[in-house]
């Protein structure tokens, strides 16, 4: 399997931490589910002593014992200076290089800002991060974002959240065919377990995904489905598809048939 | 001292950002923090000194997808 910054993991499904109905759904979504690696974000925390404002330690204790890896975003960022800040603030926060590179460029679509995420991921990859960038499936964008020093992609499946599953299906094959060694995330908009299959058949390294799982009228059910989605949807991809045709074959062999008519 | 926590006007006592932050009760807490949106990493805390109308930014684990 490729290696995720040297990192090997066994689960080809990685999950959101948001939007779940409560911690107790997360934490058996995320058992169920099988991921060895989580998004997680930062948000301002309340003044005062009180546990109850502390909602943001809870949820830490939470995913620290549940011994995942963390992958930390920058999601709301819509500049370099404030992306390159908050992953800052995020690495000391969770001791890891990783960091899921968001700069969003437009509020409608959360469409990355691939210019200033070009100018970010540099930054950050100069500085010793580990840039997963949350990209289009742009083809040059994606040669930039490589030579700028990231080593993992993500681009998007559809918008954020939205459930709509592989919107650009030429440019994602297009983007796996011009970057057979780079491992390849499908991060964001996918909607069903159908769609997760559908990436890993396109010979994509891994999907990420939340609102699908945590928004699901039983989040913990669909995170297994997902993850058996995307185990079969890799050994597909392995055992090598067949071509489709635009006529019909005969499966049945014809030769040999007797003649009754 | 008038500063902004969170964006929120706060009055401390202390000026270093290290007291400053045990002041507002967040001595144990697993927090990240900026000031005048620059990031202040761990190890500086105890040497960096706020001003009046300074903006503090303490952030801390949150769920993301």
């Amino acid at each position: 399997m490729k290696q995720f910054y040297e990192v090997e993991l066994a689960s080809r499904l990685m999950l959101g931490t948001a939007r779940y109905p409560s911690p107790k759904i997360l934490t058996e979504a995320i058992k169920a589910s099988r991921t060895e690696v989580v998004t997680v974000s930062l948000r301002r925390e309340a003044a005062g002593n009180s546990g109850s404002e502390r909602s943001g330690q809870a949820f830490w204790s939470l995913i620290r014992e549940l011994g995942v890896r963390v992958l930390p975003n920058t999601a709301g960022c819509h500049s370099v200076k404030e992306a390159v800040t908050t992953a800052h603030m995020a690495r000391e926060i969770f001791g890891t290089p990783w960091i899921k590179l968001e700069v969003i460029g437009e509020d409608d679509t959360l469409q990355p800002d691939v210019f200033g995420l070009v100018e970010a991921a540099r930054i950050l990859s100069d500085d010793g991060f580990h840039v997963f960038p949350y990209t289009t499936e742009d083809l040059v964008v994606a040669g930039k974002l490589l030579d700028a020093g990231c080593r993992v992609l993500m681009p998007w499946g559809a918008p954020i959240g939205s459930g709509r599953g592989l919107n650009n299906l030429f440019g994602l094959r297009a983007l796996r065919a011009h970057f057979p060694d780079v491992p390849l995330v499908i991060d964001a908009g996918m909607g069903l377990p159908s769609h997760a299959a559908q990436a890993m058949e396109l010979g994509y390294d891994a999907v990420l995904l939340n609102t699908a799982v945590a928004q699901a009228a039983q989040p913990v059910e669909m995170a297994v489905a997902f993850a058996t989605a995307v185990e079969a949807g890799r050994r597909a991809y392995l055992a090598g598809p067949m071509s489709p045709r635009d006529m019909a074959e005969p499966s049945t062999p014809v030769v040999g048939k007797a003649f009754l008519a | 001292m008038n500063i902004l926590v969170n964006g929120k006007p706060r009055n401390v006592n202390a000026t270093q950002l290290l007291a400053v932050l045990i002041e507002l009760g967040y001595d144990k807490a697993t927090i990240a923090t900026a000031v005048n949106r620059r990031f202040i990493p761990i190890a500086t805390r105890a040497h960096t000194t706020l001003s009046e109308n300074d903006r503090l930014e303490i952030v801390a684990p949150m769920q993301g997808g």
